[in-house]
């Protein structure tokens, strides 16, 4: 079956005062629909500059290169060569997105339902009246109570909590094929978080919406993705169907980050497993594997060349040299 | 063991009826409500609370830094709400604090080497020469080099402005030092190498610290004790170990529950506990109970009376009418 969303080769790069930022290097992952895909890396990984390329959301001194072929039922096209106005159709319509920051997202002077018609008026051609009866329908599907007065709240009277189920009320508005979803719990206190992880897996199985999930708590990611990536330094590390992941995590990266999570049955006498060293900077253009500053397999050939894709399992993909992984196949470019 | 510190019934209450609508009923923000514990020398107590229970406030009211509404603080038998200023400016030396913010709490026009300065600068007489030595020997304590002195707060990561933040509360020696959520706006793995760090640093120095958060599972590996906060009150109190082995307070249950397993098979089996609704506002805390508009096992009794703050087993208190009778599963 051929994939809903395939990324080749995507780089960004930014170009600023002080020099080129080599945001994203070399990303390459499927989406399969229906499926979620986990996007996990620490700040300044690239995790969610990757999206916004995808997008076409960043600013117009910025370089994007490679390829990102969606095909829904229907039609196929490159997300990175299209023109505005496809995008435009696009975004909001078959693609959405829900950012961290809700309250920033939302408009302060538009009431909450108002923001929802919005997207139905300018993608279906729903009246005025239909527009409303569906943004009552999708507050009430995000689990707001008495959705039909909450329509004419305005942003500052939600909670934190709630104003994520409306950013997602918006984001589902068009029954997207792609709805990612940036950090949305990061800001949330774990009780709230734990509410719209539960909301968003309960809407994924309802609408069949393909979910990527941008964060950086691989502990989230267990009971939520089906396949997991994990970038480090603008680099997509590991790809990995999640069991295999965890159980069996190929990159150096992805180990020492499932050893920092704090385990609940581990003793408080027990020491927490750090990565030594801070993450890369990214003024400069990778010549060699960006994690070999941190790692502790790091040998001579990790500074001369990056490694590519090598497949260590069935869908495990890694990007690493150790382990004699020469020998295992290459990912098909 | 020995006691540094002792809160007795301590409350803050921020009074809403300034300003511009001061018609209508009075309207108080119980941040902090009738709290009290102790805190052993030379061990860490964990504060742990969603957003708005009032854990920071009680931080900044042990320290003084805002005056409490009720209650006292005794510091090694000295009651710190009778001190005139000048005494407490001495006793500050003694007691620290290193907030979340680590940008914003260090001043941008400053060398770390003057930052770290500042407070010997002001509370001691040393020379610059020793000012200058301890000052290299604080940053190598905290794991940055000497020849970072000359630098400047923008050009550190995130990790690296708390370690500047933690050598400078370490600069005078201090005994007490309360942590405010120092983890809680880093990476995962840098979180590890914190908590490492003021372990170490524990171990080495003997400081007494006050750990707040709000993600349980990292307190764990840094606390002796967790006291968990709740609109303003201690739900429960315990050791470490044993509050995540047998919590008796159903709000300690539905948070352990809340915590993420990292491991794909067990996430999938268990069912974890998802507590409905929000916090309620602490204008209006809810009677009875302030737990039980959102508690999955509370009944009359919970909303007409308030349980009893009390010590259930030896060193394990909690504040829950049906503590270790009705369990949240």
């Amino acid at each position: 079956m051929k994939p809903l969303l395939s990324v080749r080769n995507l780089s960004t790069r930014f170009d600023t005062f002080d020099g080129s930022v080599y945001a994203v290097n070399d990303v390459s992952f499927d989406l399969k629909a229906g499926e979620t895909l986990a996007v996990v890396g620490e700040s300044g990984s690239g995790k969610s500059v990757t999206m916004l390329s995808l997008l076409g959301l960043l600013p117009r001194s910025t370089w994007v290169t490679g390829s990102a072929i969606f095909a829904p039922e229907g039609f196929e096209l490159d997300l990175l060569s299209v023109s505005k106005a496809e995008l435009n159709s696009l975004r909001g319509n078959k693609i959405s997105i829900i950012f961290q920051d809700a309250l920033r997202s939302l408009n302060p002077v538009m009431t909450v339902g108002e923001q929802i018609t919005e997207s139905l008026i300018t993608h279906h051609q729903y009246n005025k009246n239909g527009a409303h009866k569906r943004a009552v329908e999708l507050l009430e599907m995000v689990g707001i109570a008495q959705p039909d007065k909450r329509y004419y709240a305005y942003p500052h009277m939600f909670s934190g909590g709630m104003r994520q189920r409306a950013m997602i009320a918006i984001a589902i508005s068009c029954t997207p094929d792609i709805l990612i979803a940036d950090e949305p719990t990061t800001a949330l206190d774990v009780t709230i978080q734990a509410q719209i992880v539960e909301l968003t897996r309960r809407l994924q199985q309802d609408l069949g919406i393909a979910v990527i999930w941008i964060t950086h708590d691989l502990g989230v990611v267990a009971g939520l993705a089906d396949r997991v990536m994990v970038m480090y330094g603008g680099t997509g590390v590991e790809i990995a169907p999640v069991d295999l992941l965890y159980e069996n995590p190929g990159h150096p990266y992805t180990a020492g980050l499932l050893g920092a999570i704090p385990s609940i049955a581990g003793s408080s006498a027990d020491r927490l497993v750090s990565i030594e060293g801070a993450p890369p900077d990214l003024f400069q253009e990778p010549r060699h594997c960006q994690f070999a500053w941190r790692c502790r397999y790091v040998f001579d050939r990790c500074w001369k060349e990056k490694p590519p894709g090598y497949i260590i399992s069935p869908g495990q993909v890694v990007k690493c040299f150790y382990d004699g992984r020469e020998k295992t196949p290459r990912v098909e470019e | 063991m020995e006691k540094l510190l002792r809160v007795e019934n301590i409350s803050k209450y921020f009074d809403l009826k300034s300003g511009l609508f001061k018609f209508g009923g009075a309207q108080v923000v119980r941040a902090v409500d009738n709290v009290s514990f102790e805190l052993y020398k030379n061990q860490t107590l964990g504060l742990v609370g969603e957003s708005g229970c009032g854990k920071s406030t009680l931080g900044r009211v042990i320290l003084r830094l805002q005056e409490p509404t009720s209650g006292t603080v005794y510091f090694e038998d000295t009651n710190l709400s009778l001190l005139k200023p000048e005494e407490l400016r001495r006793f500050r030396i003694k007691m620290q604090i290193v907030f979340q913010d680590s940008y914003s709490s260090l001043n941008p026009r400053h060398s770390i080497g003057e930052i770290i300065a500042e407070p010997m600068t002001i509370h001691t007489r040393m020379t610059q020469h020793e000012i200058r030595a301890r000052t290299y020997e604080l940053l190598n304590l905290v794991g940055l080099k000497p020849s970072h002195a000359s630098r400047f707060p923008h050009e550190f990561s995130g990790g690296q402005r708390q370690r500047i933040n933690i050598a400078r509360t370490l600069a005078l020696y201090p005994s007490f030092v309360i942590c405010d959520e120092p983890i809680s706006a880093l990476d995962v793995s840098i979180q590890a190498q914190v908590v490492n760090l003021l372990r170490d640093l524990q171990k080495e120095l003997g400081i007494t610290f006050l750990f707040i958060a709000h993600d349980l599972s990292m307190v764990k590996y840094i606390s002796d004790r967790i006291a968990v906060m709740y609109l303003g009150k201690i739900m429960e109190l315990a050791g470490s170990d044993l509050l995540f082995a047998n919590p008796l307070h159903p709000y300690t249950q539905s948070l352990i529950s809340a915590i993420p397993i990292p491991s794909p098979q067990e996430e999938r089996m268990r069912k974890a506990v998802v507590l409905e609704g929000e916090v309620p506002s602490p204008v209006n805390p809810p009677a009875g109970c302030v737990f039980h508009t959102r508690c999955p096992v509370a009944d009359d009794l919970c909303s007409s009376s308030e349980p009893d703050y009390s010590e259930h087993n030896p060193g394990h208190f909690v504040a829950c009418h049906y503590a270790a009778v009705r369990r949240v599963e």
